[in-house]
């Protein structure tokens, strides 16, 4: 009385990998490349001085970024929004497990997160750059202070809606509080972080970009500020393409990382949908 | 005379809530030996999920003592394990087959090699070692199901507590799966305990079959069941004896719904 069972694998050939991997990359790149064609004929037929050619973005950008304005504005700015990001995420994780766990904090904290969550970030900007200065912990405040709430919020309600069947296993077989929350708590609550680490990503973005803006010598808000204040329109249009590609690249690195934290997750889905 | 495995004395719950109080279990007491295969029938909502749930520890009762080896449970005692219904909520599937059965394991002071050596026996009592890479979802509920049963297997519980574990499977599945648990008896000598509304299940199953009330409930009957300890799904089933056995805990089980049997010591209205 023996069962065998496999999962089973169909491989795939590469040819067909690489005509698919062909496929996305045409409709990922397609849209943009047709309005960046409309947008060069537009500006070469009515040229208007604030929203200049394609081309000459693109030259200013050359000319912009890629040098030492790469080291002494682009790199501060992804290492602060990389701090604030890591901070946000492991502040609200570790404070949302505790709060989803015990009870008596989550009633008394919950009103609170609610008032907090509602203030905008940026208004934060004046005080915390007269508590710090124009530092770099300033601009990582203003950024985590922003982002901690959505991975904060989902992370107490994703551990709050842990199944109670898995949990009763869990108890069953006596399992330590640090094995429940490796093995059970967390990943339960996975797909709720991701989804709430997924908004985080944005929210951080926008803050760098602001708490630069104010206080600051260096980065790309500055930068950004600094050729508009100067009339140099394809500069700032340049940092704003510049802005653009790092949120598209923060997604690409998100989807890597979900795919593999929550293969478990996808795989669950797939078999559902079949 | 071997000494007592489970004790369940004078157990009563209640549930308290804001309409009123529900009484789930009224007094029951029963005992179980080392190396028995104990089934627990009864009419449907007659608490038999809180019965379990009170002698794994994980309720506490309104009155009453569960002994496991003469100590009192007050919580889920290392030396029992359990296996649930809901076999796809029990099982972690962010952990592999290997990964679950491994977890309970962990907190065990077991070296490396013996760790793997419990596993691997595990995943082989219940036909399993081909998949112990993949995870619980990509198998069968019934395959599902023998993963919660390795993982109880390979924890070495004095005690394996099962709670209608077949209920959601099809009927070929549950006939493999009631040898399965016939051939862990026989050639483990594990001592089960087995919840189930099932009432054929729970004679073929059983060497001792307690028939429970109607909410709140008492053991109305504790039956022997003398079938020979070598059991098979045809031919058992097909004994006049089997015919007999089945009918008369139906009869009980009819009497239960119809609350007609009295329990004893209780005054007549």
């Amino acid at each position: 009385m023996t069962l065998h069972t496999s999962t089973i694998v169909v491989p795939r050939s590469t040819a067909r990998a690489w005509a698919r991997f062909g496929e996305n990359l045409g409709y990922a790149i397609g849209l943009p490349i047709l309005l960046l064609v409309i947008w060069g004929v537009w500006a070469s037929a009515s040229p208007a001085a604030f929203f200049p050619s394609p081309l000459i973005i693109f030259d200013a950008f050359v000319d912009t970024w890629v040098g030492p304005a790469f080291v002494t504005d682009v790199l501060p700015s992804l290492g602060r929004l990389a701090v604030g990001i890591v901070l946000s995420v492991v502040l609200g994780v570790v404070a949302g497990t505790l709060i989803g766990l015990v009870r008596w904090l989550r009633e008394l904290l919950e009103p609170m997160l609610e008032f907090f969550r509602a203030i905008p970030p940026p208004v934060l900007i004046p005080i915390v750059a007269v508590l710090l200065g124009p530092t770099d912990s300033m601009k990582i405040t203003v950024i985590v202070a922003g982002s901690v709430w959505p991975v904060l919020l989902n992370t107490i309600d994703g551990v709050r809606s842990t199944d109670s069947v898995m949990t009763e296993t869990a108890h069953s077989f006596a399992l330590t509080p640090w094995e429940r929350i490796r093995y059970l708590v967390l990943p339960a609550a996975s797909p709720r972080i991701m989804a709430g680490t997924r908004q985080s990503l944005s929210i951080a973005l926008i803050l760098m970009v602001i708490s630069e803006m104010f206080y600051s010598s260096s980065g790309l808000g500055y930068r950004i500020v600094y050729f508009q204040r100067n009339y140099l329109i394809a500069e700032m249009w340049s940092g704003i393409l510049l802005l653009g590609l790092i949120g598209v690249l923060l997604a690409v690195i998100f989807g890597f990382v979900e795919r593999r934290v929550l293969r478990w997750y996808h795989g669950i889905k797939e078999v559902e949908r079949a | 005379m071997p000494d007592t495995l489970l004790k369940v004395e004078h157990l009563k719950k209640v549930y308290e809530s804001m309409t009123g109080n529900v009484e789930a279990i009224g007094d029951i007491s029963f005992e179980m030996e080392p190396g028995e295969l104990v089934c627990i029938v009864g009419p449907s909502g007659c608490g038999k999920t809180t019965l379990l749930k009170c002698i794994a520890g994980l309720l506490k009762p309104t009155a009453g003592r569960v002994q496991l080896d003469g100590k009192a449970v007050v919580a889920p005692p290392p030396s029992m394990a359990l296996v649930f219904q809901e076999y796809g909520r029990s099982l972690y599937p962010w952990l592999t087959v290997r990964g679950n059965v491994e977890l309970p394991l962990k907190h065990k002071k077991l070296s490396r090699a013996e760790r793997d050596r419990l596993i691997d026996d595990a995943l082989v009592a219940v036909g399993l070692e081909h998949s112990a890479k993949s995870y619980p979802w990509q198998l069968s509920g019934g395959m599902q199901q023998r993963v919660a049963i390795a993982r109880a297997v390979a924890y070495q519980p004095e005690v394996l507590i099962m709670d209608e574990p077949f209920a959601a499977v099809d009927a070929q599945t549950r006939a493999d799966l009631e040898d399965l648990v016939r051939a862990l008896h026989r050639e483990r000598g594990m001592s089960i305990l087995f919840v189930t509304h099932d009432i054929d299940e729970s004679v073929y199953l059983g060497e001792r079959v307690i028939v429970l009330s109607k909410s709140p409930t008492w053991v109305q009957e504790d039956l022997a069941i003398d079938l020979a300890a070598e059991r098979d799904q045809i031919t058992t089933r097909a004994l006049p004896r089997f015919t007999e056995l089945r009918t008369h805990v139906y009869e009980q089980i009819q009497r239960a719904k119809r609350g007609e049997a009295v329990r004893p010591g209780a005054t007549a209205a």
